[in-house]
């Protein structure tokens, strides 16, 4: 019934030419996406700045939110910048109204969220 | 467009998570025929999700033997919708989330979907048995919201 959730790890480059580390999702995010969420983070975590694709997500709901949460935990312990883009205008607005946007931009597309890091 | 008004829609799922999307997509259809806009479908896609998980995960405690029935009915200008499970209810009103503890550790990062129901409808309460036969959060989204 649950979409599988998948996350790849993919690189682009910022502004000034810095490498920047993209988590791919696709799927939903809910409760069963915890190893494939997290897994993915631990590759990136301590590593400089990281970009979040949701634009391949079909669903989300509180307990994946929770685990967006969890990531932006371990990058406010090493002070690791994050930005999301991809969001529907839906969950854009969801994101807003839990204050995910104060710890990570909240960004249309990825040359956006890039140039924000 | 159909004409719905007056009419009820009820779904029985399994307490299994991921049968939340069975009652969003009745939830979606629904609200199409009556005409919401894709907006407002969104919103009540979410309330509905998170009050079946609710009840899938605290309500019936993930026990399969029981299912949490979904009642959608339309009126002239909204659509309410009642979740029930076996549960005993909520005891405290949902409070919001605060996202500066929760990323700092000082409140668990889960418990939003609540909030998320509160914030997403124009009426959400929850209701308990009084005589301990389950319980069942009642959602109400009004048609003419996008033109306030």
């Amino acid at each position: 019934m649950q979409a599988e959730t998948r996350a790849t790890i993919d690189r682009t480059s910022g502004p000034n030419g810095a490498s920047i580390a993209v988590l791919r999702f696709s799927g939903d995010i809910s409760s069963a996406s915890k190893e494939p969420v997290l897994g993915a983070w631990q590759t990136v975590s301590g590593s400089g700045p990281v970009l979040l694709d949701f634009s391949k997500v079909d669903y989300i709901n509180s307990s994946g939110i929770a685990l967006i949460i969890q990531i932006l935990m371990e990058a406010d312990k090493t002070g690791q910048k994050v930005a999301v883009f991809g969001l529907t205008p839906h969950f854009q607005k969801v994101f807003t109204m839990v204050g995910i946007g104060k710890y990570a931009g909240l960004h249309k597309d990825e040359a956006t969220a890039a140039a924000s890091l | 467009m159909v004409e719905t008004n007056g009419t009820s829609v009820e779904v029985r799922i399994p307490s299994r998570l991921g049968f939340e999307k069975v009652a969003m997509a009745t939830a979606a259809s629904v609200a199409r025929l009556k005409g919401f806009s894709d907006e407002r479908i969104e919103d009540l896609k979410t309330a509905v999700a998170e009050a079946c998980i609710n009840a899938i995960e605290h309500g019936n405690q993930l026990n399969e033997k029981l299912s949490v029935g979904v009642i959608l009915s339309t009126r002239a200008d909204e659509l309410e919708v009642k979740v029930m499970d076996n549960g005993a209810g909520i005891s405290r009103p949902p409070h919001k989330p605060d996202i500066d503890r929760k990323v700092h550790g000082e409140e668990d990062p889960r418990g939003m979907g609540m909030f998320l129901i509160q914030a997403l409808v124009d009426e959400a309460e929850w209701v308990r048995d009084s005589k301990g036969n389950g319980s069942y959060v009642r959602l109400v989204i009004r048609l003419d919201k996008e033109n306030e």
